[in-house]
């Protein structure tokens, strides 16, 4: 579901058109800060029209996220969450990888710094998809951007960066379509819960090692050719050892920053 | 299991499906928190701040590193029947795209793998 749509190269695609924006309707945007050229040439409206775009675009691919929202709200109650919980998270949190591993990681006391670090861990990287969208969301008022931004998942994020990029100037497209997840995410959370609730032992239909399985699939889904494999690989060994040596788990986030930090040693342009 | 109003929510036993544990709404609300700050933070810094590249690029690999960090000890936990029904959810995956019906045949071979192996 997540969609390989790679962020703009803007910085450096499109410094040599700056200056031609002649017609630029946002003189706002003449700073010495270099900015595509293609989000100044339309201007960005925030309206009705960019929600519902958004909403009816992502409607299709917001219900097969409800696929992660059932297998969310099942783990979560049997983690011992009750059904108002589960939806409680998934209506405030809104980030489906993160919550999965925070139900991962829910015991009997609640490893609360755990669980908060590792939720921001895994999210840091809604700050550089964020950060994609800031050419076209800066004539918006804050408002509107930090309220859309609050519904930004993979999928929409992934759908308003092609839109945006295609000269639509749709800046409401973010949270229409995130308002689409967000309907979608709750109630298959609260159908989850429900049936998590009801269903008994749960080696019995091989639900103990669903979590695993949602991580595969996940995985399948992150994967991003050969540059995955050194840090995946790093991940994966730091992970295991550290998971033998270190109590709780830590070694979830040690074997991401591991991964990170080899990545930023090995970078070379 | 005692019988609950007639509503919607009644299906799940005992605790109460509407039940809000103040500890627990205090967690989720400190994840919420540091959620919205990773999803409004970016733009508040390429504002302020100069990202380089080399960070960007660690910062990048973090989403799939955290996730193989969680499966490798699982699926080393496991065995050829688990490592089967993962092998199965990738080609699901591959040839569908679709998370349900990969996590479906994955259940399935979890369940079919272990009575066979």
């Amino acid at each position: 579901m997540e969609a390989n749509v790679e962020p703009t190269d803007s910085s450096e695609a499109n410094d040599d058109r700056q200056v031609s924006g002649t017609d630029d309707p946002q003189p706002s945007d003449a700073n010495d800060d270099p900015q595509p050229s293609e989000p100044g040439r339309t201007p960005v409206t925030f309206g009705w029209d960019g929600v519902c775009a958004g909403f009816l675009t992502c409607a299709p691919i917001a219900i097969g996220v409800g696929g992660y929202g059932v297998a969310f709200g099942v783990l979560a109650s049997q983690a011992g969450l009750s059904v108002a919980e589960a939806a409680l998270m998934s209506a405030v949190v809104l980030a489906g990888a993160s919550q999965i591993v925070a139900i991962e990681l829910w015991a009997d006391p609640i490893p609360v710094a755990t669980i908060v670090l590792t939720v921001f861990a895994i999210n840091l990287r809604y700050s550089l998809m964020g950060a994609a969208l800031q050419p076209w969301f800066q004539s918006l008022s804050w408002k509107k951007v930090y309220g859309s931004l609050f519904f930004m998942a993979d999928e929409n994020w992934a759908l308003t960066l092609r839109d945006l990029q295609s000269g639509n100037g749709r800046g409401a497209f973010l949270l229409g379509s995130g308002l689409a997840i967000w309907v979608f995410w709750v109630l298959s959370t609260v159908v989850g819960a429900l049936v998590g609730g009801a269903v008994g032992d749960p080696t019995e239909y091989g639900i103990d090692f669903m979590l695993a399985l949602i991580f595969v699939a996940l995985a399948a889904e992150l994967w991003d050719g050969r540059s995955s494999i050194v840090p995946w690989l790093v991940a994966l060994a730091v992970a295991v050892v550290a998971s033998a040596l270190v109590p709780g788990q830590w070694y979830i986030l040690l074997g991401g920053l591991a991964a990170a930090v080899v990545e930023v040693i090995r970078y070379d342009g | 299991m005692t019988a609950e109003p007639a509503n919607a929510l009644s299906v799940v036993p005992s605790s109460g499906a509407l039940a809000l544990d103040p500890f627990v709404v205090a967690v989720v609300l400190a994840m919420a928190a540091v959620t919205v700050l990773t999803k409004v933070g970016g733009i508040w810094i390429v504002r302020h701040v100069e990202l380089s590249d080399r960070l960007e690029a660690g910062l990048s690999v973090l989403p799939g590193a955290i996730v193989i960090a969680v499966l490798g000890p699982e699926l080393a936990a496991g065995g050829p029947a688990e490592w089967s029904a993962a092998g199965l959810v990738v080609l699901v995956m591959w040839k569908t795209e679709s998370i349900l019906l990969a996590l479906v045949a994955g259940v399935l071979g979890v369940v079919g793998f272990r009575a066979l192996l």
